[in-house]
């Protein structure tokens, strides 16, 4: 068990039987008073964010949770199947738990995977992957408005809107937390 | 990294405007003919406050919490209007506003009533914001609000003082505080105090007294003669700092320390004190994010 003289930025601790992660904590103490530490948690899995004044004196209980970098291989039915950079141990994870990102997993990436009592739970991509265009509209001359993007199909099967002047089989660079276009990459 | 670059232009400025505050405070307390007195920082017996963590230096002494013992020796002595400055070391104590070694301020008056020393510090408070040219309010009279005022409007909570412990904590939980594992009477309010009510003092624009606080609390303070319920205790907040507190204690209650106790049986004068962070006074003043800020050395610096 922890107490509050253990906390700081990054512990992870089981609150009501979920996997939280200290992201901000302050020591509060009034004058003659009990002494707390004002505490800013995430819930690892929904990513919501809780404050909690924890007394000095009261137990938190550690969680389970592990962060292992892991390549992304291939999909197998609705799983994804992911390997251990330093075991090569294989783990099939499925669409639930990779969520909205799924579309966005390029073969051979190297992925954050938490796992949570051994589970994996969450899957965090890379900031940035560069992706083949496998399906755009031909530019259409004479269309001069600026700002104007188009929907165009990436190599993992996810739509990103694109300028005009993109083509199937340019590489681009996209961000994943956005699912914007960032950039044409020369290659 | 050098020193050079460790201290830098901002943080000399604000050693500057430290040592504006001190001279500040020593030109107020002769102006007033107060004599500035230096009390021991190595002692046999720390102070009883329950929540207080002395720092233990050997040979079964410690380093003081507060000087308040030997102050209080100080007037039973005789002595009328004393001042100190000096440092006080509170174990585990560390973060935005607490740092285990500060320097503190205490002053206490023979014959004086709590009117007095609550003037003394709104006056005193002025001296160093003008010494420093702070930009924060600080003008008299203080906002002043009772324990009771303030957990009615910012927890929604009514308290009397003399609740017994489960009257406390069904209402502490009914206005949806997370109480924890706490089962003590001053560990459930601090729960909605520090939830609820600090927060919005630290929100406060002007400077504020806290006055009454629970009887069921202040355990060595004296109760008010018009409601038992509570104490005759002050505590003073500026910028959402806690500055000051200041206690009219029920002397016959007091333990241990043997000289102490000795003084008081000599007799005590009917006197008035307050102690004060200077630290934190500083912080408030320049309106500092972190104790740290304020000092010559921050405690990752030593």
């Amino acid at each position: 068990m922890y107490d509050t003289s253990d906390i700081r930025k990054g512990l992870k601790v089981l609150m009501d039987g979920n996997p939280y992660t200290v992201v901000e904590f302050q020591f509060v103490k009034p004058g003659k008073g009990t002494a707390f530490t004002r505490t800013k948690f995430k819930n690892l899995l929904t990513g919501a964010v809780v404050d909690r004044n924890i007394r000095s004196g009261e137990k938190l209980e550690p969680a389970n949770v592990e962060e292992k970098t892991m390549q992304y291989l291939y999909a197998e039915g609705d799983d994804s199947v992911f390997m251990d950079k330093e075991s090569y141990e294989q783990v099939n994870i499925s669409s639930e738990v990779i969520g909205k990102d799924k579309d966005l997993l390029l073969d051979n990436i190297d992925c954050t995977v938490l796992f949570f009592n051994d589970r994996p739970v969450g899957v965090n991509l890379p900031t940035f992957i560069l992706v083949e265009i496998t399906g755009a509209d031909p530019a259409v001359k004479g269309d001069t408005a600026t700002n104007v993007t188009k929907p165009a199909t990436i190599e993992t099967g996810a739509e990103v809107q694109v300028p005009l002047f993109i083509n199937v089989g340019d590489k681009i660079k996209v961000d994943t937390r956005s699912r914007e276009y960032v950039e044409r990459v020369k290659v | 990294m050098g020193e050079r670059q460790r201290l830098g232009p901002a943080r000399a400025e604000l050693l500057d405007q430290r040592a504006r505050v001190l001279r500040a405070i020593r030109g107020f307390f002769e102006e007033r003919d107060f004599l500035e007195v230096e009390t021991p920082l190595l002692v046999p017996s720390p102070g009883l406050e329950v929540h207080l963590r002395a720092v233990t230096a050997g040979n079964g002494q410690y380093l003081i919490t507060s000087p308040e013992y030997q102050m209080k020796r100080l007037l039973a002595g005789g002595l009328q209007q004393i001042f100190t400055v000096c440092k006080c070391f509170r174990a585990g104590e560390q973060g935005a506003q607490h740092n285990v070694e500060f320097t503190m301020l205490e002053w206490y008056r023979a014959g004086a009533g709590l009117e007095q020393v609550l003037i003394d510090t709104e006056d005193l408070v002025a001296a160093c914001a003008d010494a420093v040219g702070s930009a924060v309010d600080v003008s008299r009279p203080w906002d002043r609000l009772t324990v009771g005022e303030a957990m009615k409007r910012w927890a929604d909570i009514d308290l009397r003082g003399d609740e017994d412990v489960d009257e406390l904590r069904a209402r502490v939980t009914a206005a949806g505080v997370d109480v924890g594992t706490a089962t003590e009477w001053d560990d459930l309010f601090f729960c909605a105090f520090v939830e609820h009510v600090e927060p919005a003092l630290a929100a406060h624009p002007r400077p504020l007294f806290l006055n009454e606080w629970p009887i069921r609390l202040a355990a060595l303070a004296r109760a008010n003669p018009e409601n038992p319920a509570v104490a005759d205790r002050f505590e003073a907040y500026l910028g959402g700092v806690e500055l000051a507190a200041r206690d009219r204690r029920g002397l016959e209650r007091y333990p241990v320390d043997g000289k102490f106790l000795a003084a008081l049986d000599e007799g005590l004068p009917p006197s008035s004190g307050i102690a004060l962070g200077v630290d934190r006074l500083v912080m408030a003043l320049v309106a500092a994010e972190s104790i740290q800020d304020v000092l010559a050395f921050s405690s990752d610096e030593i």
